[in-house]
């Protein structure tokens, strides 16, 4: 059986209200796919994050540059793709958040968030030549409970325009 | 949901009832700006009350160090009452639940400043 890979993607403006809409926008597809509660939080924490990242430490907040976000919906994962207009980082240069001396940094625990919360996560270079983070969640196993009572693994998204 | 704040005092303590969201943007502004407001008033021990925060995100989070650091900076305390789970999770992945005091019970936490 062949399987399908559904895709959507949206340019955001380097704006506060772009977290927002990218974390909403994420969590109707999740919610869409079968994820339960927990995992939607998780997602949309991440997306955030992802965005926050983007927002801040890519673009710099500037605003003439954009934020990119697709989301695949594969057989068995969902994947997001955050992609900022920056100068890319590289992720061992990250400082731990929970080392000591950072504990009490008011910054720098969004890559660790999405670590903590997703399956999969990376920061690979960019075709804008910024920074792309790739993260993943499985996707819940056909007919597992979905405390939202929406959807399943073969959901259909909303395309955005 | 935006954050919304109200304080109110216990004797030497100003209890900060928080409801909403405290995140990237106006949650996280409106909290440091109630913090910085009452150490101008000279309120240096403040209890935060999160009953009603069920989200915070790294700018919240960043917020709330933030804020603990700038009343310990001026010899006060600062601390956290009634955690939701998800915020009580999170303090606790990101080793923050060891550094805030935290309560369950806000007479408990009104007679710790003492």
């Amino acid at each position: 059986m062949a399987l399908t890979t559904k895709h959507l993607e949206m340019t955001l403006e380097t704006q506060v209200e772009s977290v927002n809409l990218a974390e909403e926008m994420c969590l109707r597809v999740a919610e869409a796919a079968g994820f339960g509660e927990d995992d939607c939080y998780r997602i949309g924490m991440s997306v955030r994050e992802g965005v926050i990242n983007a927002f801040h430490y890519g673009n710099q907040e500037r605003p003439e540059k954009k934020i990119h976000l697709a989301v695949d919906l594969t057989a068995d994962k969902m994947i997001i793709h955050v992609l900022d207009e920056g100068i890319g980082f590289k992720l061992s240069d990250v400082p731990d958040p929970l080392a000591e001396e950072n504990l009490l940094s008011t910054s720098g625990r969004g890559i660790f968030l999405m670590r903590a919360f997703m399956d999969e996560f990376d920061v690979v270079p960019g075709k804008t030549g910024g920074a792309e983070i790739v993260m993943s969640k499985k996707l819940p196993a056909p007919g597992s409970a979905s405390p939202n009572g929406r959807g399943g693994q073969n959901a259909t998204p909303q395309q955005e325009a | 949901m935006s954050l919304h704040a109200t304080h109110r005092d216990a004797g030497q303590v100003t209890v900060v009832d928080l409801s909403g969201r405290i995140t990237l943007g106006d949650g996280s502004a409106l909290l440091r700006k109630t913090i910085r407001g009452l150490l101008e008033d000279q309120r240096r021990k403040i209890l935060l009350n999160l009953a009603d925060v069920d989200y915070i995100d790294s700018s919240g989070i960043g917020e709330l160090v933030s804020g603990f650091t700038a009343v310990k900076n001026q010899s006060g305390d600062l601390k956290l009452l009634h955690l939701t789970k998800k915020v009580k999770d999170l303090l606790q992945i990101t080793k923050l639940y060891t550094v805030f005091d935290v309560f369950t019970d806000e007479g408990a936490a009104l007679r710790s400043f003492s």
